[in-house]
């Protein structure tokens, strides 16, 4: 419940109870997006149900394309986005992997699509539940990649995203991702602003090298061997500079509409001489969870890891360098890797690279949406506290029968 | 050709001289892509976006730093076009009713076989059901020529290709070519063509009906070209080859305008394909038996199209 003050201070602010999924469409009505494409695929069809909803009653001026498969709708959701129209889709899981071979294409054009991902499961067995298993399969894509942890959150995401895609400094396109089920149908007061203000923060910029007659430009070219590598080489470095424009959209966020995030959230890590990094929910829940294991005398801090791509190595270190240890939470598995958990192997990279001497624990969980309580975050709490000084060389799979 | 308001060009002086697909492109001696496109692009005009699918023309036209295409172009991959034809339509659409965009700005969509009736096929169809204002030009090479001559659905009856040898047991391909015109003839279009570089008035006049028709909806026009490595022929021989297929009845030049049928080069009497497959090494291990097989499903698919019509417009096959 909102106190009696507070909803009257947020009135004009206009607090809605809303998904994460119904906030994303909020979130592309304010943007004024042109182009929508989508294909139905559980658990993201509620954005889609929604935006088409906001245009057949009038409330946002965009074509919707019914597109036939999840690889056409990213495929149009491109050629409006290099025909300069403010571009947007979403999806999930086997549709995400359907579109693999067209997000890297998206990615080289430089094209600035955003797209929100309610992240489940890949098949087989088929599963519509949770899991992180979709998007890790799109981490090399050359996407920037965002978690959120909150509906607002990710509200507010989306709208930081099309500014940063948009910025010639950027030209990439943007993932939001966000847990499905736990987050894209659980409803959460959420925040939304005025559509003017919404595009003063992030107004259109057209992709600056758009098909148009006046200007004709070729666009997706054959490169041989003597050109290939330098165009990939310019996606690395956008990559390294999109980070300043990233933190910058969200200083600015934060100054305008007076909620920031930062590449990275530091909960209670002052004190705590252990840390476990999760993202999405998971971090939300263990906000929860960590104040009451302060109290049992387990001083663990949580990173939340709200920027994936391009990994805020900067910031991790800083964060990590005089702990004992950090525990990884992934949600999806690597089959046959060193690290079960993706995220794991990348800190322990990073812990490499920078040659620093922090123990790190891999445990994977929530595979397939398999029930995490607050019991259960309690006894990760434990075991990464209990094993903060001794190395566990194997991936933890935490719920799991053997 | 019959009008219906769109202005059609009368002989070929009227072609526009500008050139907009260029010199200095990789296609093959002889490939008859590169006329095929030299016309569209003249009569399509500067104000048309191109979109590509992957295959022989993407490739050998825009290798990086050099285009060909004067026009704005875009290639995203092989089996999308029609989603991104889509979408750039979408975008279009949305732009003007925003007033962000000023010009009347129209989408060509251009694949081969493979891009088209085969990897293509969905996206083509998603393109075509949701009514996107796009011409789609089918160039029908008759297999998967970019990567080597494997077979297509749009392989024909008995060729050879690296995927369907003639060999002992193999005879080359052994099913029929795809009949894609009735696939899209389905989607209720309001203009379909067939077209030949052989007959470049009837061609460019079928570009022009396609794109101001595709104010209406989409339209489709599918261009048979012969391929010299892919087919087995003389470099110098594409166009004879191409006016063969026609003069045989292998290809009939024909259109429909709103559902209405209409043969747009009619012949009195046909040659025997044995005059069109001749020049060919694909049809080169050809048995008389399999000569005559072919001979007879171009006679029954003549046949169909003459009832259809209701008059012998494909005339009987004289020899010599």
């Amino acid at each position: 419940m909102v106190s009696k003050a507070a909803s009257a201070g947020l009135k004009e602010k206009k607090l809605r109870p809303l998904s994460a999924n119904t906030a994303i469409a909020h979130a592309v009505m304010d943007l004024d997006v042109d182009v929508i494409a989508a294909y139905p695929i559980t658990p993201q069809t509620t954005v889609v149900e929604k935006l088409a909803e906001f245009i057949a009653n009038g409330h946002l001026d965009a074509e919707m394309i019914h597109a036939e498969s999840e690889h056409s709708a990213i495929s149009a959701t491109l050629g409006a986005s290099l025909t300069g129209a403010r571009a947007f889709t979403a999806t999930a899981s086997q549709g995400l992997a359907l579109m693999h071979e067209i997000l890297h294409i998206v990615s080289s054009l430089r094209a600035p699509v955003v797209m929100s991902v309610a992240m489940r499961a890949l098949s087989a067995p088929i599963s519509i539940w949770n899991d992180h298993s979709d998007l890790m399969n799109a981490r090399d894509t050359g996407w920037i990649i965002f978690f959120v942890s909150t509906a607002q959150e990710a509200y507010d995401t989306i709208i930081q995203a099309y500014r940063v895609a948009e910025d010639e400094r950027v030209l990439l396109p943007v993932m939001v991702a966000y847990d499905g089920f736990l987050m894209s149908h659980t409803m959460e007061p959420v925040v939304t602003e005025d559509r003017e203000e919404v595009l003063g923060y992030a107004p259109k910029r057209a992709y600056p090298y758009k098909l148009d007659p006046s200007r004709p430009v070729t666009i997706g070219t054959l490169a041989g061997p003597e050109w290939y590598y330098e165009f990939k080489y310019q996606q690395v470095e956008a990559m390294e500079k999109a980070i300043d424009v990233i933190r910058e959209a969200d200083e600015e966020y934060a100054r305008r509409f007076g909620r920031g995030y930062g590449v990275v959230e530091c909960y209670m890590c002052d004190g705590s001489e252990t840390l476990i990094l999760a993202t999405s929910s998971y971090a939300s829940t263990l906000k929860t969870v960590i104040p009451k294991a302060h109290k049992s005398g387990y001083k663990v801090g949580l990173i939340n890891l709200r920027l994936y791509r391009p990994f805020p190595s900067e910031y991790i270190e800083s964060i990590v360098e005089d702990k004992d240890s950090v525990m990884v939470i992934d949600r999806a598995i690597s089959f046959g890797a060193p690290y079960a958990g993706p995220i794991a192997a990348e800190l322990a990279s990073l812990l490499q690279s920078r040659g620093l001497d922090v123990n790190l624990i891999s445990v994977v969980a929530g595979i397939g949406q398999r029930k995490m309580l607050e019991e259960d975050f309690m006894n990760l709490v434990k075991f990464a506290w209990e094993n903060r000084r001794r190395r566990v060389p194997d991936t933890l799979f935490y719920g799991v029968r053997k | 050709m019959s009008g219906n308001g769109v202005r059609l060009l009368k002989n070929l002086k009227e072609i526009p001289r500008e050139e907009r697909f260029v010199s200095g492109h990789r296609l093959c001696a002889g490939c008859s892509i590169g006329p095929v496109m030299r016309m569209l692009t003249k009569v399509v005009g500067r104000d048309t976006i191109i979109v590509n699918a992957t295959g022989c023309l993407e490739v050998s036209s825009t290798p990086y730093p050099y285009t060909s295409w004067m026009n704005p172009w875009v290639h995203i991959a092989f089996e999308n076009t029609g989603a991104v034809a889509s979408g750039v339509e979408s975008a279009i659409k949305v732009l003007k009713r925003k007033g962000l965009l000023k010009k009347d700005v129209r989408v060509v969509a251009v694949g081969g076989d493979g891009g088209t009736v085969d990897i293509g096929l969905q996206s083509l169809s998603g393109m075509l059901e949701r009514m996107h204002n796009v011409m789609y030009v089918l160039y029908d090479n008759e297999a998967y020529m970019n990567t080597g001559i494997q077979r297509s659905g749009a392989t024909p009856l008995h060729a050879r290709t690296t995927t369907t040898p003639a060999g002992s047991v193999w005879r080359g391909e052994w099913r029929p070519k795809k009949d894609v015109i009735g696939i899209v003839e389905a989607h209720r279009l309001p203009y379909i063509a067939t077209a030949s570089p052989a007959y470049p008035l009837d061609m460019v006049n079928k570009f022009i009906k396609g794109l101001e028709y595709s104010k209406e909806g989409p339209t489709f026009i599918h261009v048979l070209i012969p391929c010299t490595p892919g087919w087995g022929y003389d470099p110098s021989l594409s166009i004879t080859l191409a006016r063969l297929a026609v003069e045989t009845g292998v290809w009939v030049l024909y259109e429909i305008d709103h559902g209405k049928f209409r043969v747009t080069l009619k012949l009195k009497k046909r040659k025997p394909v044995i005059e069109y497959l001749k020049h060919q090494s694909r049809f080169r291990h050809l048995t008389g038996d399999e000569i005559r097989e072919i001979q007879q499903l171009v006679d029954s698919e003549v046949e169909r199209i003459n009832r259809m019509v209701g008059e012998e417009v494909i005339g009987p096959v004289v020899e010599g």
